[in-house]
């Protein structure tokens, strides 16, 4: 990926009062239920985390455990039960839309797009919250634009339409997107899923360098838990609804505690840039016997 | 990157006009009764200067008082039928939709199919009554939006062949209420039923009528319009567009409320017309791309020369008899449906 990093979010009079956001999940639970005289068909219990500009968080666990819930609770897309999810003392499920698309934003897993659209139109979208109703892009709207295609290293992508690059190349158009809605906190909903290797690694190095360069609180759902361990600040433990461990990897990556959650054998070692590392084994193979 | 500007979309719509305007001399100079251009455009001129005195008497009563109302009538019927066309498709993430697939003319038609028997009952004074027929249609085209999509709807977002289905099942539960109503109620009126259920724009109209469909076709235009940003956003889905700072539901409600007031409009006064909000929205997009800053302007023009075309069309491939202008849509139409069906859900 490009190494030239420009700050997306220079030119902005706010910048430096950006550099120091916290986001505060304080007790927030939430309840899914086919309807409101039955019994709740997932819940997601109380739990709390804290985070500031410039940190990566990561919710790890297995399927339905209440990752997506978790997050679309952080983006204010749901109202929590109880508790409350503040972004700088705001709660976000009570910012309107629009408010909450200039500081919050959000990398799903894609959607299909209904018509094409070339990748320089999508990026622009991000700008949507900044608009007026009907007006038309700005210098500044193209300039943030081109600047966020640069910060993911897909200029060359600008004039490409979207349905024929690749899975790789999509994820970091996705990525700029975001950054074009110059928010404080980026939220990803397993950004790595379907890609190789070598792009996850590509896009969670961009993370990072987004994290500390443009001062994001950067909140990842994913299963990857290896990659997790390597970049994340701090991690989210969940299991069945329930936040069973927050804090930095070494803490949460006990082997007793991931072989309950995830049901498999494994071993916990540290890694070489001295973040622990998760080794799965299968337990038929010879290596139980040690 | 280059967005669209506005001198660009000026531009645009002018180009737009101008065909129009052509497709309107056209109009006005084939039929029937065949007008020479030269006398076409000497009538035009006095007529646009307001010096009726000087028109020529022969071809004036049937070009002034006949096709001209006839033409713009079909522009209006036209454009919002393919505004409404665009806004479903966008809204409804679905390159199929359009008011009659779904379903929606045919709910205006049975709006106002009741709005006629309910008016005979009542005393209304004649200013008044005529537009009971389009607040009918409004009603029934919008119930029908609402049930269609809230019967296409599967876990909290809509599916895009289930809608579809739910759609072509109330048009044709739907029709089947017309020719119920035709038949029960006013009497075995086959011409009746061939203008409710494929459309026909050779009934004259009240002209309190003709300004109602005027306003309402700007006022509903203006307010899908405001949205034209967000749409282009709800293209990749209405979770996506949340989180891009789209009010969704108020979005929702502007384009179904719009849209319905577009096609009870339409419906009211020249029956279920198809094909017109389904392929001019693609046509136009094929050409000025997807943005629906654009795309909504466009399609307005686009349906216009649409409807007025497949009119002069009706009324001369068979003349001196006349098809509705519903079944020259439909034989156009049909045709590039099934294509696009081919290319795209297939």
């Amino acid at each position: 990926m490009s190494s030239a990093v420009r700050n997306v979010t220079s030119g902005r009079a706010s910048g430096a009062a950006r550099t120091n956001v916290s986001l505060s999940v304080e007790q927030v639970s939430y309840a899914y239920s086919a309807n409101p005289s039955q019994a709740p068909l997932f819940t997601l219990e109380a739990m709390s985390l804290q985070a500031r500009s410039g940190e990566i968080v990561a919710i790890l666990g297995p399927n339905a455990c209440g990752k997506s819930t978790l997050l679309k609770l952080i983006a204010g897309a749901l109202e929590p039960l109880s508790g409350r999810v503040l972004l700088d003392g705001v709660p976000t499920h009570t910012m309107t839309p629009r408010i909450r698309a200039q500081r919050i934003a959000m990398v799903q897993q894609e959607s299909a797009l209904l018509f094409p659209s070339r990748a320089w139109e999508f990026v622009l979208q991000g700008r949507h919250p900044y608009g007026r109703t009907l007006r038309f892009e700005t210098e500044e709207d193209i300039t943030v634009a081109r600047n966020a295609l640069a910060q993911v290293g897909a200029e060359h992508l600008t004039d490409r339409w979207m349905d024929k690059i690749s899975g790789g190349e999509k994820q970091r158009v996705i990525l700029a997107r975001a950054l074009a809605q110059q928010p404080v906190m980026l939220l990803l909903d397993e950004p790595t899923l379907h890609l190789d290797i070598a792009a996850q690694v590509d896009l969670l190095d961009a993370l990072r360098r987004l994290a500390s360069v443009n001062r994001y609180i950067v909140v990842v759902v994913t299963h990857e838990l290896n990659l997790a361990a390597e970049y994340a600040d701090q991690v989210a433990l969940l299991q069945r609804g329930r936040c069973l461990r927050v804090g930095p990897p070494a803490s949460v990556y006990q082997r007793e505690l991931l072989e309950q959650v995830f049901q498999t054998p494994l071993t916990v070692e540290t890694g070489p840039s001295g973040r622990p590392r998760v080794n799965v084994w299968s337990g038929t193979s010879p290596e139980r016997a040690g | 990157m280059r967005p669209l500007t506005f001198r660009r979309l000026v531009v645009r719509c002018a180009a737009l006009a101008g065909i129009l305007f052509v497709v309107v001399v056209l109009a006005l100079k084939l039929g029937a009764v065949q007008v020479s251009l030269y006398g076409l455009a000497r009538d035009l001129i006095s007529f646009a200067l307001h010096r009726t005195s000087e028109l020529s008497s022969n071809y004036s009563l049937i070009v002034f008082d006949i096709r001209l109302p006839r033409i713009l009538l079909g522009i209006f019927v036209g454009a919002s039928l393919a505004v409404a066309g665009t806004s479903f498709q966008a809204l409804l993430r679905n390159p199929l939709a359009d008011p009659y697939v779904l379903g929606v003319s045919s709910g205006a038609a049975v709006g106002a199919i009741l709005a006629v028997i309910i008016e005979a009952h009542l005393a209304l004074s004649p200013d008044v009554a005529p537009l009971l027929t389009p607040v009918g249609a409004f009603l029934g085209a919008l119930l029908t939006i609402l049930a269609v999509y809230f019967l296409g709807r599967r876990d909290g977002q809509v599916d895009s062949s289930t809608l579809l289905l739910a759609g072509i099942i109330s048009a044709s539960f739907l029709s089947a209420v017309i020719m119920f109503l035709m038949s029960t109620l006013i009497g075995r009126d086959m011409r009746g039923m061939a203008f409710w259920m494929m459309g026909d724009l050779s009934t004259p109209l009240q002209p309190s009528l003709n300004w109602v469909i005027r306003l309402g076709f700007f006022l509903a235009t203006g307010a899908i319009y405001t949205t034209a940003a967000d749409l282009n956003l709800l293209l990749a889905g209405e979770r996506e567009a949340m989180h891009l700072g789209v009010d969704v539901p108020r979005v929702r409600i502007v384009v179904y409320v719009a849209a319905s007031i577009l096609t009870g409009l339409a419906v009211s006064v020249s029956g279920a017309i198809g094909y017109v909000g389904l392929l001019v929205p693609h046509v136009m997009r094929m050409i000025f791309g997807s943005d629906h800053r654009i795309l909504i302007p466009a399609a307005a023009f686009g349906g216009a020369i649409a409807v007025v075309l497949a009119d002069v069309l009706a009324r001369t491939v068979a003349a001196p008899n006349e098809l509705p202008v519903g079944a020259m849509t439909a034989l156009a139409g049909a045709p590039l449906f099934i294509y696009l069906l081919r290319r795209r859900m297939v």
